[in-house]
């Protein structure tokens, strides 16, 4: 921590979120505020003066409030940087008739009441995502009785209590009689590999975190009776083993069953009701103490990080890597990377691996001091272009330039075009050209695709990042679905053209279907917002035409829904059934007669 | 071969139809994948490989490409989310414009989502090979362009990873810019004693 803080090549912005990403790999633009800390953290030498006189009394953050700090405070001893930090909800205020008496006994003068926030803007080539994790509040699991019983601690509440820094200086006592305890249970899986309450996963950390635990109250106490409740026990690590068999050996007795209430007694034990699975019977353990391994859940930051990242989580609420097993530490955007709880619970070994992964994984980027882009991207053919704008208004990234009323061309900014395609998808003459998916190479995967037998087929594009990858989870998870549905990847649900689909219609397609990233994850910012609006229109033309609207679906598919893509196939070939060969030939004489719907000529491909 | 020579030459297209071990070969059938694809316009060879990606199974194309005058190439395996970027650092070791490559999807897409039906897994692989041929035939070379670079890392949160990741960049020599949104570093470690499996300060 030190190391980090005194770096002469680490800038440490503390108090600090990040508010606005802006830009793509080897040059994101990132806003950050930087919030007021009330005391220059380069001047303060932590005396502590400031905290003696301050009459303010809180509860402690850092020692889960069973400790009480001042409204100035140092987070705690080894804090880096290792300043003061004055919380101005709880200040009385800079009024010297009203308090002010921390800036009376600061001889550095360090406390400045008229410090406000900052913004500050700087440029980096790559992004590391450690936002970390949250622990699990288990108030909602009222069999276990936390809050109601003052006895029932958390994990990391015992682990503040067991702290030689902690409140206690490490000594172990009840809460509510402050006697030390003769006997502690710990319950596991406590919000963690429930269907019912809390999460379904394995939090990873905790079978060996109580493991620790009972070690750490043996060498306090070694008379102690420890009981351990669980499912199962997870030591499945380096060295792992070894101390499970260790806490064994000293006694700990590990029960397997996780209790079904937890009553107080008079004297504040608590009574603790077991199946034991072992012998099926039902037994009562009273224990003066007793802690409850909470799980992992994602950190609150992380949906917002997505958003501003446009990048894709799991259905757990972690970060999404690009893949499993041969890209775990890069998100699907490159530039971005994960390290630690970010992408999913893991313990501190894993997370210092994962993060000098991440840490190798950028250095690799960035080592040539200049980066390839990628040439999947828009052009403008100037002579078809009639400067109507619609263009530059779709594109999420600013990067088309027209001047509508003196009628210029289009311009396309190829550093800036993240190759979305919607801005081809929504050109009225054809004049932009997206390039590696052009219109003639999509078409000329439809008429491939319907050239025989196409009532029997399920035409679906898919896009990159969250449709066509979700298709890759059914396949990895070996989902079956109906196997007639045939994928066209295009980078984004942005470049389905009006085209494509009239065209697929009309060479005898009984329905197709448009998939995208959800609503908020497009990661082409919001290019999929006009995806919605254009199969809205659509389907409006479809039904003034006499087509069935529901033959064109869009779905949202993201790339952790393997299940959700499997299923939406399963629908989709109902729907396919439901399509008659009268239907379709009727189909196509309509589209046949309406001259808006036909394809358009290609310009791009001399 | 340049850019004026290149759209003068008609295209010569080389398919690969892989195995993968049994991972496709167990449902579909690569042999009648082949012959599907083999009367397509401008298909100048079609062939099965057990492992493409494989060193061996990359030789094979790069030798067809050399003795064929192939100049674009159908890679009929699994996702090109896992291995466009292989067969396109192919592609340029043999002196093709890595874009002139279309993969098919048979793994995730056909044999292993329609286990129990291998006749019409057959049926989806050989159109997704077809359609991949169809737009191979169209696609065009694409050029990258180079840009300059920032040397800085922004690392999002200052716990163990945060930290670990700033430190290994800082000591490489680039720039950091660690970011927290607490008063100080340390996250939930910070918060430990003792930490499994040395039973050591985690500060």
């Amino acid at each position: 921590m030190a190391d980090a803080g005194r770096h002469p090549r680490i800038t440490l912005l503390t108090l600090s979120e990040v508010t606005d990403i802006k830009g793509y790999v080897g040059n994101f633009h990132v806003k950050i505020l930087k919030k007021a800390r009330y005391v220059d953290e380069k001047a303060c030498t932590a005396c502590g003066e400031c905290a003696r006189v301050c009459p303010v009394v809180r509860p402690d953050e850092f020692n889960q409030g069973l400790s009480s700090r001042k409204a100035i405070y140092s987070p705690f001893p080894q804090a880096v940087p290792s300043a003061y930090v004055l919380n101005a909800n709880e200040c009385l205020g800079h009024n010297p008739a009203v308090c002010a008496k921390c800036i009376a006994v600061c001889e550095k003068g360090c406390i400045n009441f008229h410090m406000s926030d900052e913004e500050i803007e700087v440029t980096v080539g790559t992004i590391i995502v450690a936002v970390g994790m949250e622990s699990y509040d288990p108030t909602e699991l009222d069999e276990y009785g936390y809050t109601r019983f003052p006895n029932v601690l958390t994990s990391l509440e015992f682990e503040r209590l067991i702290n030689a820094g902690g409140p206690t200086k490490g000594e172990i006592v009840r809460l509510s009689d402050r006697r030390a305890p003769r006997s502690v249970g710990f319950v596991q899986c406590v919000g963690s590999r429930s269907a019912r309450k809390g999460r379904s996963y394995c939090s990873n950390v905790c079978c060996m975190n109580t493991v620790k635990s009972t070690l750490v109250l043996k060498e306090h106490d070694p008379d102690l009776d420890i009981k351990v409740f669980y499912i199962d026990i997870r030591a499945f690590g380096k060295g792992f083993e070894d101390l499970y068999t260790r806490s064994r050996r000293l006694g700990v007795r590990y029960i397997r069953g996780l209790p079904g209430t937890v009553e107080e007694l008079p004297d504040g034990s608590l009574r603790v009701a077991v199946e034991n699975a072992a012998t099926g019977r039902l037994e009562f353990h009273d224990l003066d103490m007793l802690v409850l391994a909470v799980g992992i859940q994602p950190a609150e930051s992380t949906r917002k990080l997505q958003e501003m990242l446009g990048l894709q989580l799991t259905s757990d609420g972690f970060f999404l890597e690009a893949h499993p097993k041969l890209q775990p530490v890069d998100a699907a955007t490159r530039g971005i990377f994960f390290a630690g709880c970010a992408e999913g619970p893991k313990d501190i070994k894993d997370s210092v691996t994962q993060a000098s992964a991440a840490a190798a994984r950028a250095m690799r980027l960035m080592q040539w001091g200049e980066i390839l882009t990628e040439p999947i991207t828009a052009e403008v053919v100037a002579e078809h272009c009639i400067a109507c704008g619609r263009c530059a208004q779709v594109c999420p990234y600013n990067a088309v330039t027209v001047d509508k009323k003196k009628k210029t061309p289009a311009t396309i900014t190829t550093a800036a075009c993240a190759g979305c395609g919607t801005c081809a998808a929504e050109c009225p003459t054809g004049a932009i050209i997206m390039n590696h998916f052009k219109d003639i190479q999509i078409r000329e995967q439809i008429d491939t695709m319907l050239a025989e037998n196409p009532a029997e087929k399920i035409l679906t594009f898919a896009c990159n990042w969250c449709s066509y990858a979700g298709a890759d989870s059914a396949g990895v998870s070996r989902l079956q679905y109906p196997p007639n549905a045939r994928l066209i990847r295009t980078m984004c649900s942005g470049r389905v053209a009006e085209s494509f689909v009239w065209h697929a219609f009309q060479k005898g397609a009984p329905v197709v279907l448009v998939s995208g990233c959800h609503i908020g994850d497009c990661h082409y910012i919001n290019a999929n917002h006009w995806t919605e609006k254009r199969i809205a229109k659509m389907r409006k033309k479809m039904e003034k035409l006499g087509i069935r609207p529901e033959r064109l679906q869009l779905e949202w598919v993201s790339a952790a829904e393997g299940v959700r893509f499997a299923k939406v196939m399963a629908q989709m070939e109902q729907l396919r059934q439901s399509v008659t060969a009268e239907e379709i030939a009727e189909t196509v004489r309509i589209l046949c007669e309406h001259k808006d719907t036909r394809p358009q000529t290609d310009d791009g491909d001399a | 071969m340049d850019a004026s020579t290149f759209l003068s030459a008609p295209p010569r297209v080389g398919v690969y139809v892989c195995h993968c071990g049994l991972n496709i070969a167990r449902v579909v059938d690569c042999g009648a994948v082949v012959r599907s694809v083999q009367a397509m316009d401008d298909v100048a060879v079609a062939r099965e490989l057990p492992y493409a990606c494989s060193e061996p199974g990359q030789q094979v194309i790069k030798q067809d490409i050399e003795d064929m005058g192939l100049n674009r190439i159908v890679v009929a395996s699994c996702s090109p989310r896992l291995h466009e970027t292989t067969f396109r650092q192919m592609m340029r070791d043999a002196g093709l414009n890595p874009f002139l490559l279309e993969m098919a999807n048979l793994r995730e897409q056909c044999s292993w989502v329609h286990m129990h039906d291998p006749e019409a897994a057959t049926r989806k692989a050989a159109d997704l090979a077809r359609m991949a041929v169809s737009r191979v035939r169209r696609l065009s070379p694409l050029h990258p362009q180079r840009l300059p670079l920032t040397k800085k890392t922004l690392v999002i949160g200052g716990g163990v990873a945060g930290i670990q990741a700033a430190l290994d960049l800082a000591d490489s020599g680039y720039e950091v810019v660690l970011v927290e949104k607490r008063p100080s570093i340390g996250g939930m470690m910070a918060q430990l004693d003792k930490t499994f499996p040395t039973m050591d300060c985690s500060i």
